[in-house]
């Protein structure tokens, strides 16, 4: 097990390495930077532009080196947790961000608890009652979930908030709490206020597990032991708890890799609509305005998020299934 | 001639003299014939029409698809007509009894007030004013495909009347022909964003599934990092990067490129898997021995035995496009007016007002659903009968 993790985690340097790469050259893209559109900006409101003050903000930011020299600058900083500097807020990115990286985890964290919660015995009752009406309709309300656009979903959702309870479920905590210290009413309040981002992000995720969970549940319930555990008089109960429901729990984790990407995008955009103080308004904000180091320090989290939750699959997998710890490594 | 009956004696020395067909055991019923003879394609589609849903979401596809071609002629007003006396109109039945009686169908007058406490524009049916709705008759003018000056209209809005059937929008344009123009966008998006990850993907996982090897490593690392890239934040950040001055047009393949560079993925690990499997196959060796090159052993001999696969895969990654765009043109990164899809149409409908006072302006959400809800079941009705021989 031990040899497995080290493997694993080896094999997640190269790729956070190329992933920073493609994110540096993503936040590179736009044509100009920030100092260009700056400039500008105070030119077209007709103040004077200090030459000399841009040339030392340019040095500072290493904006006049070569794009690699930036990449590796940006590289060790990132390194040494600091994660360069913001030019739209004139604060180093990782103040700016403060609990946001916090917040949108245990969006994404909730939301996968909630998927599962939720697909989990609907996939079940589904594949035990095949073809029934319960199964029909569970399947269709499943697809409508996929169907339906996130963002409109969430502001469909805040104005039934707003009308049946009288609350506004915008944000993710009431106004008093925020930038105040933890404590647990603040605890409580963005307990309150999660419900309402994990239930839209989590729509669009749960059609595909109920599928998938009913599909490997039905496969394994025509198994040959099923059949022979039933002749044998095994009470229906135990028949399908024992094995096959063990069994079509496998994928079940392995999906993880899948569905972790679908709910940080999903929580993005929600984010936005709801106006969260996660990480999805300021990324849009960031990317409009130029703002690199900033996009570049969200598009980093995110991806981290995804590999991590990959990575945290991979070893529940192998907890699981010893056919893959022994393998030797390469899993899926 | 019949058989001799058992008795006392011995049995007479008897032989029919029916032709003898030796084959007798193996010959097939027409009826068996038609479905054992039938080539490839063809048991797939008596499969495929087993499948009602994917059927019926293949016809209403279709439908659609082909609405696309004449939208501006099904559309009863233009893309762009305002109507400053309708802004915000509610959207509006058509009646067919007026006091009792039957009547070609037709539209009441509205009647607008403005509500002083909360500055809502209301609008009333004005019932002493009947506007009878045209069919086949000259409308707003438009340009057919952009090339042929046109007014002929399926449907017309009543001469002085007014017809908004879905209501209008804060300029007052009519959101039915809106949504009916804006279809265009929305669904080519899909389709050429859908064209450049399946040659993307077919490229990539041929190469990989082919040769093996270190080609096959460095193609799965690569796969690999675009996979554990969160899909919506990496399209936004791309298409933050489309210049602002390029015009609309070109934004919009631009938006398309940006969503089929990152989508190939799945499709390529199919062809790459698939392509293992078949290469083992004795028709693939034979092939090889008799010295035909790589690339007719990958496009005569291997292609056709996985297309169906690959066709049921693309079908069912559609839907994730068409949703894509409806995302980033309503966080405003995506596509820009004057071009017009569903997502550009759903950012009007941004804040909470507009669900409370204006919900008919959420409408254009109706075909994403139906066209999504379409798209995955027509998917899943292809990947059943694409191996019809399970």
């Amino acid at each position: 097990m031990l040899r497995f993790l080290v493997h694993r985690l080896f094999i997640m340097i190269p790729t956070l390495l190329a992933i920073s790469l493609i994110v540096f050259v993503i936040i590179q893209l736009p044509p100009g930077d920030y100092l260009t559109s700056y400039i500008n900006e105070l030119q077209s409101q007709g103040e004077s532009v200090d030459e000399a003050k841009i040339a030392f903000l340019r040095e500072q930011y290493g904006l006049d080196k070569p794009w690699w020299q930036q990449y590796l600058v940006w590289l060790f900083g990132m390194l040494q947790g600091d994660f360069g500097f913001s030019f739209e807020h004139n604060q180093p990115v990782s103040e700016v961000v403060g609990d946001r990286l916090w917040l949108s985890f245990l969006v994404s964290i909730s939301t996968i608890m909630f998927t599962w919660a939720v697909s989990f015995p609907i996939g079940v009752y589904s594949a035990t009652h095949q073809y029934s009406w319960g199964d029909y309709g569970l399947s269709f309300l499943g697809f409508l979930g996929l169907a339906t656009p996130n963002f409109l979903l969430a502001l469909v959702m805040l104005y039934l908030a707003n009308r049946w309870f009288g609350t506004s479920v915008g944000g993710l905590m009431d106004d008093q709490f925020i930038g105040q210290p933890w404590t647990w009413g603040k605890f409580l309040s963005v307990l309150e206020h999660l419900w309402v981002p994990v239930v839209v992000i989590g729509t669009s995720g749960t059609a595909g597990m109920i599928r998938r969970l009913r599909a490997n549940l039905l496969d394994e319930l025509q198994r040959q032991y099923v059949t022979t555990g039933r002749a044998k008089g095994m009470s229906p109960r135990k028949l399908l708890i024992k094995y096959p429901l063990r069994m079509s729990l496998n994928p079940f984790i392995a999906d993880i890799g899948n569905l972790l990407p679908q709910v940080v995008s999903g929580s993005v955009i929600v984010s936005v609509v709801l106006s969260l103080p996660t990480t999805g308004p300021m990324l849009l904000r960031a990317l409009q305005s130029q703002d690199m180091y900033l996009a570049g320090a969200f598009l980093m989290f995110l991806s981290l998020l995804t590999v991590i939750g990959v990575f945290i699959s991979d070893i529940l997998l192998a907890m699981l299934d010893p056919r893959i710890r022994l393998g030797g490594g390469a899993t899926r | 001639m019949s058989p001799p009956s058992r008795g006392d004696e011995p049995l007479e020395h008897w032989v029919s003299d029916a032709p003898f067909d030796p084959h007798v055991a193996e010959a097939l019923t027409p009826e068996q014939e038609r479905i054992y003879m039938a080539s490839q394609w063809r048991i797939m589609w008596i499969r495929f029409k087993r499948h009602k849903l994917a059927v019926w979401s293949g016809a209403i596809l279709g439908l659609i698809y082909f609405s696309v071609l004449i939208s501006e002629f099904i559309a009863p007003y233009n893309l762009n007509t305002r109507h400053t006396d309708h802004i915000y109109a509610p959207p509006q039945s058509i009646n067919l009894f007026h006091e009792g009686s039957l009547k070609s169908p037709f539209t009441y007058g509205l009647k607008y007030t403005l509500n002083m406490e909360n500055l809502k524009r209301e609008y009333s049916d004005d019932e002493s004013r009947v506007d009878r709705i045209r069919f086949f008759c000259l409308g707003d003018s438009y340009n057919f495909w952009g090339l042929i000056p046109m007014r002929f209209h399926l449907v017309c809005p009543p001469k002085d009347g007014t017809m908004f059937l879905l209501g209008t929008d804060r300029l007052g344009r009519d959101m039915f022909s809106r949504i009916v123009i804006g279809t265009r966008i929305s669904l080519t998006v899909g389709l050429i964003g859908i064209t450049i990850s399946f040659a993307l993907g077919m490229f990539f996982g041929g190469l990989a599934g082919y040769y093996g090897g270190w080609i096959d490593n460095v193609i799965q690392r690569v796969i690999e990092v675009i996979r554990s890239f969160p899909e919506l934040p990496l399209w936004m950040a791309l298409s933050a990067a489309l210049p602002v001055t390029w015009s609309p047009i070109v934004i919009y393949f631009g938006i398309t490129i940006i969503l089929g560079l990152l989508d190939w993925t799945g499709l390529a690990r199919a062809v790459r898997s698939k392509l293992l499997a078949i290469r083992e196959e004795d028709f693939v060796s034979a092939a090889r021995l008799m010295g035909a090159k790589p690339s007719r052993i990958i496009w005569r001999h291997m292609m056709p035995s996985f297309m169906s696969h690959l066709i049921a895969s693309a079908t069912l990654s559609i839907p994730a496009m068409i949703l894509g765009e409806t995302a980033l043109s309503f966080l405003g990164l995506g596509l820009r007016p004057p071009i017009t899809s569903w997502g550009v149409l759903l950012a009007e409908a941004q804040n909470i007002n507009v669900v409370a006072l204006y919900p008919w302006l959420m409408l254009p959400v109706v075909p994403v659903i139906i066209v999504i809800l379409a798209f995955n079941f027509l998917g899943d009705g292809l990947r059943d009968a694409a191996d019809p021989y399970k």
